[in-house]
């Protein structure tokens, strides 16, 4: 018989929960809970991979006014209308997560005051039923009004809202910790400050259990590998044990992804590399691959293409037997 | 680093005292300052003023087990003593300790396995203390060997070189911390190491100093484990720092506040 090697880990991922139901005070249609894991990505006979990562599809509160044309023309007859484009993700693309940026807040997008997004929210929650992640346009002096106001208008639904750095992180703690939200701490590719900024808003009595890490991420091309090997060795280190690292991944795939030359250069331009239609939600679908097995949790994407084809692909993955 | 609080045992005069009056708040208090400075595991020990330690090992387990779940070092030289220990403890123990005569061994590991306990070897027999490495090794050889003919998972085994005073066996120094790195090669998988830490700055002005600086050498050398006082503050920042730089932890400009949450 063939040598079987199996790792026993002491430490466990912690397990978020996103959403809140009717029944939990909230008004989402289901819970989407990510984390939980006692083993690395998708070693089912090691250990728990309990809840499948999960796709949360990015809109913005403006007309994103730079995105590449393929990503615009797949999402065209409701780019300018957040709460039609929020409607047409969840009906027609069943998304199970929504990720909406405030970048209309942005002094240079519009300078949208807090009591409009948090209006906007309000509009949101109405319109959709699935879990929000809402993020802020950031710039550190807005967002610290902005976001408290939409986890107020949110409170209860428990959102997951960033993103919290070294340097900007007590305003929205408090306003996440008073709500009941979850937060996402965000550290430059740095595991020693992704380990520093978990103890910060812990030690501000948010429990490690609401918090997700964004480890930020480098497009295929563009650092991927060391991202990687950061998620990995932080994932290493919590199932080791060290609980102050032990939080779920959501990585800004689409983010990333589209701003790659490879993703968004027209066929016009280097006709040898193919029609930009098929490569843009390629490069997308393939970053988010290898973030999958470094042990990504929620992957923020954007194109419907490479959205459909890593749900199938996760889905493959999560078959144990 | 797996940390054992020293501080349950009869020879100190405040938990002596507490023995004798079955005041158990003195007791539960100093389990659980231990472990709040980062103890992983608790000595037990009813010193030597006990006039009933079988039952008083009893009475302590018990009671500590009141406030905490952490594992009980059961620490008396009366194999009958840890047995009584062991019949009351609930979580898994730790028995402190065998030495490497074969009598000790032919009660102490079966008890071990009966129990489902760790095991505490010291390398010392009935010849004495042993002055050099080789005899160290040769020593914890005989005691590995004897876990592996009865069964006894050698991962549950900790060995521990005899750590001396330096200011009695200065020349000895450098071999306990070389034995260190040999025990753990000899065998697949690996005994664990531990040290009694206080003994080596016995008689000495700068107890801590001393503790802290072979605590830190030891660890560069493989140590796993250790018997210590975990209230010496500096001693705990030194051995949380050693193991950051051997790369055990991983750093944040918080990471001694960090372990210490652990």
């Amino acid at each position: 018989m063939a040598l079987e090697l199996k790792e026993k880990w002491s430490g466990a991922i912690n397990v978020v929960n996103i959403g809140a139901t009717r029944e939990e005070g909230g008004s989402r249609d289901k819970v989407i809970k990510v984390g939980g894991q006692t083993t690395l990505p998708f070693l089912f006979n090691e250990g728990a991979n309990p809840y499948k990562p999960v796709v949360a599809w990015e809109i913005w509160d403006i007309e994103p006014p730079d995105w590449p044309e393929e990503l615009t023309r797949a999402h065209k007859d409701v780019l300018a209308d957040a709460l039609s484009w929020a409607d047409k993700c969840v009906r027609e693309y069943k998304a199970e997560l929504l990720c909406v940026r405030l970048m209309g807040a942005h002094p240079d997008f519009g300078n949208k005051t807090a009591e409009q997004e948090a209006k906007f929210i309000g509009q949101l929650l109405k319109k959709v039923d699935v879990p929000l992640i809402i993020l802020g346009c950031g710039d550190d002096s807005k967002d610290n009004l902005i976001l408290p106001a939409c986890c107020e208008a949110a409170k209860g639904e428990r959102c997951l809202l960033g993103d919290a750095v070294q340097d900007n992180y007590k305003t929205l703690t408090a306003a996440v910790s008073a709500d009941g939200h979850n937060i996402i701490a965000e550290s430059p590719i740095d595991i020693n400050i992704a380990k520093q900024l978990n103890i910060l808003i812990s030690d501000m009595g948010l429990p490690l259990e609401r918090i997700v890490i964004n480890p930020t991420i480098g497009a295929l091309g563009y650092g991927l590998e060391y991202a990687y090997s950061i998620m990995e060795r932080v994932r290493l280190a919590a199932l080791s044990g060290d609980k102050t690292v032990a939080s779920p991944f959501v990585c800004f795939v689409g983010h990333e992804a589209w701003r790659a030359k490879e993703a968004k250069v027209k066929q016009a331009e280097l006709l040898e590399w193919g029609p930009e239609s098929e490569r843009g939600p390629l490069w997308e679908m393939i970053t988010a691959v290898a973030l999958l097995q470094a042990g990504a949790d929620i992957l923020i994407m954007r194109h419907p293409k490479a959205i459909d084809k890593i749900n199938k692909y996760i889905d493959n993955l999560m078959i144990t037997k | 680093m797996f940390i054992i609080g020293e501080l349950i045992n009869g020879m100190y005069k405040n938990i002596g005292k507490a023995i004798k009056e079955k005041n158990k708040t003195v007791i539960q208090e100093c389990a659980l300052e231990q472990i709040k400075c980062g103890a992983d595991a608790l000595d037990v020990n009813c010193g030597p003023a006990s006039g009933k330690p079988i039952d008083d090992i009893q009475w302590l387990v018990e009671i500590i087990q009141e406030v905490t779940d952490k594992p009980l070092a059961l620490d008396s030289s009366k194999p009958q003593v840890i047995e009584s220990g062991l019949k009351v403890a609930k979580f898994k123990a730790i028995i402190n300790s065998t030495t490497a005569d074969a009598e000790k061994l032919a009660i102490l590991v079966p008890l071990a396995k009966k129990y489902n306990a760790k095991l505490i070897g010291l390398t010392i027999s009935t010849k004495g203390i042993p002055q050099n490495k080789d005899q160290r090794v040769e020593l914890a050889a005989t005691i590995v060997a004897t876990c592996s003919e009865q069964g006894f998972p050698v991962e549950d085994l900790y060995l521990d070189p005899i750590v001396l005073p330096v200011n009695v066996a200065q020349v000895q120094m450098k071999d306990i911390l070389e034995a260190i790195r040999e025990f753990k090669i000899i065998s697949e998988p690996s005994p664990g190491t531990i040290v009694g830490l206080s003994n080596v700055s016995q008689g000495t002005r700068v107890r801590s100093l001393i503790n802290r600086t072979f605590i830190t050498m030891a660890i560069a050398h493989g140590l796993d484990a250790a018997i210590v006082d975990p209230l010496d503050r500096d001693l705990m920042d030194a051995l949380i720092t050693a193991e950051l730089i051997l790369n055990k932890q991983i750093y944040c400009d918080a990471y001694l506040d960090a372990y210490r949450r652990k």
